[in-house]
């Protein structure tokens, strides 16, 4: 029977490798019987969802500009890269 | 198609808005992301790898894609973390557990419905302060896992770390990330 750390770890890893049959059963019986670890489940399913509406909206807001000086200062380095190449 | 200048400075001229915010959205540093914007610009006009076959765009956000892992995999290998931290039972997560580890001590607590919850602007607020207060390279490692379109044995071969180091990583993030969310959302 898994502990709840280890099931928390096991829910963890789910989501960046397939787990071996025998964890997807030790891990499916412990959220049979536990509710906890299986609400920890519902919210790391959505901080997945959250993260990425949250990359979404920063990409796509307009307010967010590359700041002059920063501009500035990069034109100046593809002009100073131009000027050591040729 | 050979880059030149003048295409690059357009680039930056039109484009360099839009890496700036892609490379922000992942980074969440506004001189990383500046840095990461240059890199790209300029391995654009020294590659010379311009084809016109995809929109100048896309083929700029392919760069900046691996730019910004090149920044965090230098962020991985400078900044390690304390010894301890590297490894799965140091104490600090074991606040997490109670009883042997058998149980939670803090027991995750229902966030409602996921389609409300993101309608919430508190909430993407507070999840994004809650990144800012992660480590740096797990906040980076976390959202790059969680945005990348590659799988999670790519993202280590360019970082070049092992699988397991990023298990390990990516659930204190997870556990950081939620213990901090419940805190402050929640007001518990």
């Amino acid at each position: 029977m898994l502990s709840c750390k280890e099931s928390s770890q096991l829910i963890s890893q789910s989501l960046d490798r397939a787990l071996s049959i025998r964890e997807r059963l030790a891990l499916r019986l412990h959220l049979l019987m536990c509710d906890v670890c299986s609400r920890f489940v519902k919210q790391m399913n959505l901080l997945r969802l959250a993260i990425r509406r949250m990359t979404q909206q920063t990409e796509q807001d307009e307010n967010l500009v590359l700041p002059p000086e920063a501009k500035k200062r990069i034109a100046d380095k593809i002009d100073s890269q131009h000027d050591q190449s040729h | 198609m050979e880059p030149t200048t003048k295409s690059c400075h357009e680039w930056l001229t039109e484009h360099g808005d839009y890496l700036y915010r892609f490379a922000l959205a992942r980074l969440r540093d506004p001189h990383l992301a500046e840095d990461a914007v240059q890199e790209t610009l300029l391995a654009a006009m020294q590659g010379g790898g311009y084809s016109g076959k995809s929109a100048p765009r896309t083929w700029l956000t392919g760069i900046l894609k691996h730019k910004i892992i090149d920044l965090i995999r230098r962020q991985v290998r400078e900044q390690p973390l304390e010894h301890e931290e590297d490894l799965p039972d140091e104490p600090g997560m074991d606040e997490f557990f109670a009883d042997d580890n058998r149980h939670w001590s803090d027991k995750p607590q229902s966030w409602g419905a996921p389609e409300s919850v993101l309608e919430q602007k508190q909430f993407l607020v507070i999840l994004q302060q809650c990144i800012d207060r992660l480590p740096k390279k797990l906040a980076n490692l976390f959202l790059l896992r969680e945005v990348h379109e590659s799988g999670n044995e790519e993202i280590c071969k360019e970082l070049k770390i092992s699988s397991t180091n990023a298990w390990v990583m990516l659930y204190r993030a997870r556990m950081g990330l939620r213990k901090c969310i419940e805190l402050n959302w929640l007001g518990k």
